[in-house]
């Protein structure tokens, strides 16, 4: 941390002279097939070089911290889906461990090594996502179709736990609703054994290919300072050679027990953040063999009938559950009064909550920190000077989604 | 070098800034302190540059409302985390609703220029200093902040719904 790399003058790559001293504006979007997500940015281009930008945010703004205080805590997950939408388990997972921490809920060890392998499999197809498309944007449209079908495999597990596949609404507060599936088991399994060589065809097709190395390096980059005063996490900040990352930094549900690496970049430009990306779909897979075979015996769920809902039997058979199971669902279960801030390791950052609880049904103040929303602003900067082709590519690269930026 | 703790924190920052620290209390072990309001961006920069604090991230920006604390309706809260010493911290600023003004952090950390716009926008609280306080996630022809407790998430009008039932 503390010999970060100097701060290099990227202003070699590209020149600032004009081409023939004439500007134009230039709408690109809302609505635009090349920016994945509805962004409007307002470009003052000379020819082909970008001078000035102006980002227009929030056409999908849909007022999740107003929606938030009105709803019982255990209904917020769904709301959580929607804010990163490539990777929600993550989401869902930060939610329910900010309850948590918020009631002091302990979950037994087991429930840690499971939302641990749920969360790492959002991670790669997160990552997945991100990657492919920097390809399509390149040019390179084969290996996204060939990353598709993995990643479709990702979300037929997610299925086999929760029924969802893209806004999944995975787990419960205290834990999950059951045990993992044999079948998810046996999914889960082909998915590590097949996986590696489908990516490394993914890896090799993009990652030392001269074309689309020439295309990347140098494009979007950003210094170490600049990252961290702008707010930059996860992979982005790590491309540019800081190593933060929450599960080492603030380990939850478990991640100490695991080895992994942390891989980081150097000039934090489109090839770094992509290589980065590579690197830690490897670890992620990494992680999940960890806890496969780490897996300790025990119950999916923490023992707290005031939060975590009965099995759907004992509602029917039993006073207690029943009462329980109306008081959950009626939002009655008191909650401790306080302030508490979780964060976790996003795919794309550090995805925070802070909750304020007055005691009610509802929290009393709910703040997503949504790690886009905190680095898109670097855009502008990050874009000036270079060519509109690597605009779109460094937005690409820096996997910027819709949802999780307007919240 | 002794290890950075709540204590060392409120101890540094109170024989600092003295009778501009306010209040402080522990919840979740993250230690949160009050601040004045106009002192804000003083503490930020004070605890960004601190050899031993060092506070070098600005995480989270937001604001609050409430509407029962009378000359203090609104507040900014901010979270500092020292990277090379792992530590969070929560600095609180009120202001009353009448005249909703904080000093702005975009001088301290470039990340604060859209969360503060985004606090504005929702809780209508003045950064002074802003280089660009417009709305930013709703659109500019909005003319109230939409986060205020004042206004009811469901039409208060309704009669076909008896909130009693409802435990609410």
């Amino acid at each position: 941390m503390n010999n970060l790399p100097q701060n290099k003058n990227f202003d070699n790559y590209v020149s600032n002279e004009t081409i023939d001293g004439e500007i134009a504006t230039l709408n690109l979007g809302p609505t635009h097939p090349a920016t994945h997500g509805i962004f409007q940015n307002v470009l003052k281009v000379d020819g082909e070089r970008i001078l000035h930008s102006e980002p227009t945010v929030g056409y999908i703004h849909r007022a999740f911290e107003k929606l938030a205080e009105r709803r019982p805590y255990n209904q917020i997950t769904p709301i959580t889906d929607r804010l990163n939408y490539c990777s929600s388990p993550i989401n869902n997972m930060g939610w329910e461990m900010t309850v948590e921490k918020l009631a002091g809920i302990e979950v037994p060890k087991k429930v840690d090594y499971m939302r641990v392998i749920i969360m790492e499999l959002a991670r790669i197809a997160d990552h997945l996502v991100c990657n492919s498309v920097i390809g399509v944007d390149t040019g390179a449209l084969t290996g996204f179709t060939y990353v598709f079908q993995e990643r479709e495999k990702i979300y037929e597990l997610f299925e086999e736990i929760c029924g969802a596949r893209l806004t999944t609404n995975i787990g419960r507060i205290g834990g999950f609703e059951r045990e993992f599936s044999p079948e998810f088991m046996r999914k889960l399994n082909k998915f590590l054994e097949e996986f590696p060589a489908k990516f490394g065809e993914f890896d090799s097709l993009l990652t030392r290919n001269r074309i689309f190395m020439d295309r990347v390096i140098g494009a979007g980059p950003i210094s170490p300072e600049r990252a961290i005063s702008y707010g930059f996490t996860g992979p982005n900040l790590r491309a540019a050679g800081v190593d933060y990352d929450i599960r080492v930094m603030n380990p939850y549900s478990s991640y100490g027990d695991f080895e992994f690496d942390i891989p980081i970049g150097k000039d934090g430009d489109t090839y770094d953040r992509f290589m980065v990306r590579q690197e830690e779909i490897q670890q992620s897979l990494n992680i999940i063999r960890q806890a496969l075979d780490g897996m300790p015996e025990g119950l999916h769920h923490a023992n707290v009938p005031g939060y975590y809902l009965p099995e759907k039997q004992d509602v029917y058979n039993s006073m207690e559950a029943l009462i329980y199971h109306f008081k959950i669902v009626m939002g009655e279960t008191p909650i401790p009064v306080g302030e508490v801030y979780h964060s976790v390791e996003g795919a794309n950052g550090e995805l925070g909550f802070y909750l304020v609880s007055d005691g009610g049904r509802t929290p009393y103040r709910l703040h997503f920190r949504r790690p886009c929303f905190i680095y898109y602003q670097a855009y502008p900067e990050m874009i000036q000077g270079s060519l509109l082709s690597d605009a779109i590519l460094t937005m690409s690269s820096m996997n910027v989604i819709a949802g999780e930026l307007d919240a | 070098m002794a290890e950075i703790n709540n204590e060392f924190a409120l101890a540094e920052l109170k024989s600092k800034f003295g009778d501009d620290v306010l209040g402080s209390e522990e919840q979740y072990g993250m230690l949160t302190v009050e601040v004045s309001a106009e002192k804000a961006a003083e503490v930020a920069e004070w605890l960004r540059d601190h050899d031993r604090l060092t506070m070098n991230f600005l995480t989270d920006l937001c604001g609050v409302h409430y509407p029962d604390n009378k000359g203090k309706e609104l507040g900014v809260v901010y979270h500092f985390h020292s990277w090379m010493n792992n530590y969070r911290l929560r600095v609180k600023a009120f202001c009353s609703i009448d005249n909703p003004q904080v000093p702005t952090l975009t001088g301290v950390y470039a990340s604060a220029n859209w969360m503060e716009r985004e606090t504005y926008d929702f809780y209508g609280i003045q950064f002074q200093g802003h280089p660009d306080l417009r709305r930013i996630l709703n659109m500019d022809e909005m003319d109230y902040h939409p986060l205020r407790k004042e206004y009811a998430l469901e039409d208060e009008t309704r009669e076909d719904k008896d909130d009693r039932y409802f435990g609410r």
